[in-house]
């Protein structure tokens, strides 16, 4: 932006703003929130990390040095578990919820009656609070009067019958669907303003030299949409990995912590056996894998423009 | 023919679109379905539509269910939250766009860099810190740190707005007899009404569907919102099952009667929110 320069001395508005020092009143509030709640805490999570603290001993615990990294990295079984049971959940989520997003995206976007309709049908799973998603699917699949289960009886799949949040078979797969059910309509809305973000000349273009629907979509639509692909997959993989509200009001990590994640063990950690220092700890080390992640997601994305 | 043809060419599309769109419209409505069922039929009574509606689970959750006090927190805190992110955001985007300082570029960028990269582990300090400031459990600790939480999309989104402005419309107000916080208020928020409307509906989303921070903070039911309610309840009496799902609609209503009226603002807020994020 060309911020301006007094045009010249004599000009009475500019008088007005005589102290440039007294321009940073308006941004203290906003400063002082930043500091306190975000630069503050980013910076002590750090220094947590390298303590044990029970949260109650007034000293602040004792300095542990690397020890909570060690048991973070090598010793933690259930915390590799539950980052095994995200990156399973991001993977079905990357696979089946982006290409249903995208499938749904590229009909609407080639015109179809009722577009807007179904665009504000598939935004409403996102905008509910995931407490409320968790509650409503853990009614429907619940072992003991779930509407499922109750449908599946009467046309005779009694096998098919269980408790499907509670069962080690379907509780890790159960919570994915959930979690795509809710999700899926950020990556429509996302990927559609990207479709329609394509000048509709480059199609019409392609049509008079006789390419077909695959061909244009190949050749015309997916090189454009590239970046808006991996900032899909970016919030996909952030958005999953983090998955915690669902999970808390679905299985609560079981059965036998088989659908524990990362967030929902950080957090027991946390207010459940009171290890301050071993929380932030493992918080560092999932932000740390996050940030690897999107960065190394985004390079992909910028080498494959490139080609 | 060609009629024919094309409609049946069509039809594979609105199969898989109205599947999908049903899918995401059942679960609500199965949660109204139950909401209106009795503690004996409501894992029984399989139809969508209950003979004998029993509207009085809304009241009964309401009043014993203690969802009416999640409900006015949950009213409050969002209220209290859209404020203060519309009033700090528009001040500091106000001074982002206009005004001269120094270290403004450094400030503008740190503020959108730090908020971009994830920190779920933030979230222990974050309690620390509320803990050591006697926030815990106090409705002052569960506003304040969701502030500060939607001032980044706030920026993000008034910032180049205001640039947008013409400077003509400020010498106008200067002429006038304006100060700097006499164009902000008279010249910036009115013009700006739509942006804000988007940053207002965002913020009001985000906080009315926070649950991990209200699950840390709150014991006491009197100051829960209505995430942390629905979760106690669920977990206490169990004899009242029925009463979840009227919780449920009822923490629900509020945001499907915002997004049918203001769809529009509400998909480019989030839109914007995805993009920063």
């Amino acid at each position: 932006m060309a911020s301006e320069k007094p045009h010249s001395i004599n000009n009475p508005f500019e008088r007005l703003r005589t102290s440039v020092a007294s321009n940073y009143i308006f941004v203290l509030p906003a400063l002082a929130m930043f500091l306190i709640f975000n630069i503050y805490p980013f910076y002590k999570v750090f220094q947590m990390s390298f303590i044990e603290w029970n949260g109650i001993d007034p000293h602040g615990g004792v300095f542990v040095g690397l020890r909570n990294f060690k048991e973070a990295l090598f010793e933690d079984e259930i915390w590799w578990g539950s980052i095994k049971n995200a990156a399973y959940v991001t993977f079905l989520a990357l696979t089946l919820q982006n290409f249903l997003a995208l499938v749904l995206a590229w009909i609407v976007d080639r015109g179809v009656r009722g577009g807007q309709a179904y665009r504000s049908i598939y935004f409403l799973p996102p905008i509910l609070s995931g407490v409320v998603v968790g509650l409503v699917w853990n009614w429907i699949l619940r072992g003991d009067g779930g509407m499922l289960n109750n449908v599946l009886m009467s046309v005779g799949l009694e096998e098919w019958v269980r408790p499907w949040f509670a069962d080690l078979r379907t509780a890790l797969n159960s919570v994915a669907v959930v979690h795509m059910w809710k999700g899926f309509g950020w990556g429509f809305i996302i990927l559609l303003a990207g479709f329609q973000g394509i000048p509709r000349e480059l199609y019409e273009a392609s049509r008079v030299d006789g390419a077909g629907e695959f061909r244009i979509f190949w050749t015309i639509t997916v090189p454009l949409m590239i970046p808006v692909f991996a900032l899909v997959s970016v919030l996909t993989i952030l958005g999953t990995m983090q998955l915690y509200d669902i999970v808390v009001t679905t299985t609560r990590g079981g059965p036998g912590g088989h659908t524990e994640v990362p967030m929902f063990t950080i957090i027991r950690e946390l207010t459940g056996n009171q290890r301050y220092g071993y929380a932030s700890c493992l918080g560092v080390v999932f932000g740390f894998i996050l940030v690897m992640v999107s960065v190394l997601q985004l390079q992909v994305a910028k080498r494959a423009k490139v080609d | 023919m060609l009629y024919v043809k094309k409609f049946l060419s069509s039809l594979w599309k609105h199969v898989i679109l109205i599947t999908v769109a049903a899918s995401c419209i059942f679960p609500l409505v199965w949660m109204f379905s139950s909401s209106l069922k009795t503690q004996q039929s409501v894992f029984t009574d399989m139809s969508i539509f209950p003979e004998s509606p029993h509207f009085g689970n809304f009241v009964e959750a309401w009043v014993e269910g203690s969802f009416g006090t999640y409900f006015f927190n949950s009213v409050f805190y969002t209220a209290s939250c859209v404020f203060g992110v519309l009033f700090i955001s528009s001040l500091a985007a106000y001074a982002f766009a206009r005004l001269d300082f120094p270290g403004k570029n450094i400030l503008y960028y740190t503020f959108l860099a730090t908020i971009m990269i994830p920190v779920p582990g933030a979230i222990v300090s974050l309690y620390v810190l509320i803990t050591k400031m006697g926030l815990i459990n106090t409705r002052l600790g569960y506003i304040l740190p969701q502030i500060n939480g939607g001032l980044a999309i706030g920026l993000f989104i008034l910032k180049p707005f205001f640039e947008r402005i013409p400077k003509d419309l400020e010498d106008a107000a200067r002429i006038d007899g304006c100060g700097r916080i006499g164009i902000w208020r008279h010249v910036f928020i009115p013009i700006a009404k739509p942006a804000l409307a988007v940053v207002a509906l965002f913020t009001a989303i985000t906080v009315w569907n926070e649950f991990v921070l209200a699950q840390l903070l709150f014991q006491d039911p009197s100051k829960m919102p209505l995430q942390k309610g629905l979760l106690t309840f669920w977990g206490g009496q169990l004899a009242q099952d029925h009463l979840l799902m009227a919780g449920a609609t009822i923490t629900v209503i509020p945001i499907v009667v915002a997004y049918i009226f203001l769809q529009k603002h509400i998909i480019a807020g989030a839109t914007a929110g995805a993009v920063k994020g």
